[in-house]
């Protein structure tokens, strides 16, 4: 899949966000804010972190912002006018690492299977991904359990790896990767012969996928499990906020007078209100069967309908758990249980 | 944006209101766009996210048959934020309708067949619009029964088809009330659902049941249901869950992997029975 493959220097990363910019479109890239890492829209690649694993919130708020209008509407009267959004700016993600890239595909197939999400769609369209390959990784990550890797090219444009020089090997993949190299070809030399391999960081397999999926269907009539595992959650939803891959939503009205916008905004099953009827009855009524649901919904019920996991293996859930919940560790017990 | 916003309403006029019951109304819409009136197609069993601006959206079937184009009906009981707001609009007023979504009502493959309704309460809205949908077709299907219960007399809802369907020759109705809910001239059946459904003993063969009701309601006359002969095949009855998409997207309905809103909300016993009791 891959196009070609490049040396782009340290150095003309900055000269690069200068025609990315030049060329209309807005660069989102990793912004350290005290010890939390966003990422946001950068002016200069000097202005963004240096060094870091992971960033704290995924960047699926390119694709599928926070909160979002779905249209704006106009009361005039007894009559009502619609406003749909504009396009949305070309935009170009820096920094994200190869699981952030791969969840665009999960995002996508939750919005684009029957009913075409356009307004996903068209971020989607507009949205370039020059992704950091790992050199580093911590005791969360488990891509390599759920089917990624390090220096993992899928979902990205292009993959760059920082190598011993501490220049980039660029790896062209895709036809948008293809049209940023070409608003500036000067900085894309020739690659050197080196093999990326040996700059990514090790990570090993922590789990068997296979037995985890083949077990879950029995697992789901084991309260017990779901009982003890979910014994800490607080149902505060930290886990959905900042996962790549979580897409459940909910949708509000917000209004001032005679004008109003119907809203978007992320959602998590973690919630007792996600399920709860008018009628006040909840066919969810306890937090275990609310964590059941986000184990069984990611790596079960997707993998059924979407044909993809709900779940990257970037660690962020677990590491922003303010209960410290361990997605990887409960993971790993449904799949070695006899 | 080249593709259509799918979360976009269809504005819709309010051109009228009917009382049915403390709390309930019923109203009919008209599309304020001509052309998008008449491309708009739907089936028995379907439902909506029915909008009000600047309140939100919530989840009601279509009350009206698709025999009847031009316009479609809600019947709704005024709960929370959402139906509250509903409930305020007046005649000539506008709200938004998104849809049809759902599965529907296999109405095609029962020609030929008796149709048996079950409903209790607030529940007759969507079994209505398959009994307008079968009358409107009457020579497809034969026998017609219809057993309908609320807790009292106020609370039946249509009351004026109720009487309109019990002067048809080609149906027959049973309406009940809970024992206390009658009033002096009450005509009509006094028990609960399934007891009367269980008296009027109707045949199975050849004949689908449709229920829709409170869930004890439910459960109480699956039994019978069982009892008098009807397979989990044969009997029909539609899901309710907190819905927000309508679509399949927002996650909000599952039930293990199924989505109420694109697999349901019409579900036969069978399949119910493959579903996990809890979720
Ligand atoms: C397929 C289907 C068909 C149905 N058909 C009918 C019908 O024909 N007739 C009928 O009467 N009913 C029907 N219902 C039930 C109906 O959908 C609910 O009664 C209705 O949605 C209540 O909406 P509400 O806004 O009035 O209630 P509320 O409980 O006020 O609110 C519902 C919405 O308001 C918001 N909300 C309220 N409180 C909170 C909170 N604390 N936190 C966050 N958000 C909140 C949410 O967006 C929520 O979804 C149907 C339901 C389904 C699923
Ligand atoms: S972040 Fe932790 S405590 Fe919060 S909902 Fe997720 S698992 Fe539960
Ligand atoms: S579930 Fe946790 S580990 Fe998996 S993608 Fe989401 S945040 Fe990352
Ligand atoms: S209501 Fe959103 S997925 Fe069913």
């Amino acid at each position: 899949m891959i196009i070609e493959k490049k040396l782009l220097k340290q150095d003309s990363v900055e000269k690069l966000f200068a025609k990315l910019k030049a060329d209309g479109r807005r660069i989102l890239a990793p912004k350290a804010q005290g010890d939390e890492i966003f990422f946001e829209q950068v002016a200069s690649a000097s202005e963004m972190a240096k060094d870091y694993i992971q960033t704290t919130l995924s960047p699926k708020g390119a694709v599928f912002p926070r909160v979002e209008a779905l249209f704006r509407y106009q009361m005039e009267g007894k009559d009502v006018k619609i406003e749909n959004n504009s396009e949305p700016q070309p935009t170009v993600i820096f920094g994200l690492r190869p699981c952030d890239a791969a969840s665009f595909a999960i995002l996508n197939s939750v919005f684009s299977w029957d009913y075409q999400d356009s307004q996903f769609k068209s971020r989607l369209a507009q949205t370039a991904a020059i992704t950091v390959s790992c050199s580093r990784a911590d005791e969360y990550c488990f891509c390599t359990s759920v089917g990624g890797s390090p220096g993992d090219t899928k979902g990205s444009d292009i993959l760059l790896t920082r190598i011993g020089s501490g220049d980039y090997l660029a790896e062209i993949l895709t036809e948008k990767g293809k049209a940023m190299v070409t608003l500036a070809p000067e900085l894309f030399a020739e690659a050197p012969s080196e093999d990326k391999e040996k700059y990514l960081a090790k990570v090993p397999v922590k789990f068997d996928l296979k037995k985890l999926t083949e077990k879950l269907p029995e697992a789901f009539n084991n309260n017990e499990l779901w009982m003890e595992q979910s014994l800490r959650c607080l149902g505060c939803g930290a886990c959905a906020f900042v996962c790549p891959a979580c897409v459940c939503f909910d949708i509000q009205d917000e209004s001032k007078r005679e004008s109003g916008v119907r809203l978007r905004c992320w959602d998590s099953c973690g919630f007792s209100l996600f399920t709860a009827h008018t009628s006040g009855h909840n066919p969810r009524p306890v937090q275990s069967q609310r964590w059941r649901q986000r184990v069984m919904h990611k790596f079960s019920y997707f993998n059924d309908r979407q044909k993809y996991l709900g779940c990257v293996g970037c660690g962020r859930c677990s590491r922003k758990c303010p209960a410290d919940m361990n997605l990887l560790e409960h993971l790993k017990a449904i799949a070695e249980a006899r | 944006m080249s593709e259509p916003n799918i979360y976009q309403p269809f504005l819709m006029r309010i051109d009228k209101i009917t009382e049915e019951a403390p709390l309930v109304k019923t109203f009919k819409l008209v599309f304020v766009n001509d052309e998008e009136g008449k491309k708009f197609q739907f089936k028995a069993g379907q439902f909506g996210e029915y909008s009000v601006f600047g309140e939100g959206e919530c989840t009601l079937c279509i009350a009206s048959p698709p025999t009847r184009p031009g316009y479609i009906e809600c019947t709704f009981r005024q709960a929370g934020r959402v139906t509250g707001a509903l409930a305020g609009k007046e005649e000539g007023e506008i709200i938004g309708f998104r849809g049809p979504y759902g599965n529907t009502f296999p109405l095609e493959q029962w020609q030929g067949k008796n149709l048996l309704f079950i409903a209790g309460g607030i529940a007759l809205p969507p079994l209505r619009c398959v009994i307008w949908n079968a009358l409107d077709l009457r020579d497809r299907f034969k026998e017609i029964t219809v057993i309908y219960g609320a807790r009292s007399v106020a609370d039946l809802v249509y009351k004026q088809e109720l009487e309109e369907w019990a002067k048809r020759g080609d149906l027959k109705i049973l309406t009940t009330v809970d024992p206390g809910g009658e009033t002096p001239d009450w005509k009509g059946e006094i028990g609960f659902v399934p007891a009367v459904l269980e008296k009027a003993d109707p045949i199975c063969e050849n004949t689908v049941a449709l229920v829709c009701g409170p869930p004890i309601m439910i459960k109480l006359t699956l039994p019978v249901l069982a009892k008098l002969g009807f397979s989990p095949e044969n009997t029909f009855t539609t899901l309710e869950n907190r819905m927000k998409c309508g679509i399949g997207k927002c996650g909000h309905c599952m039930v293990g992997k199924y989505f109420v809103c694109k697999d349901g909300p019409v579900f036969t016993l069978a399949q119910l029975n493959q579903l996990p009791p809890e979720y």
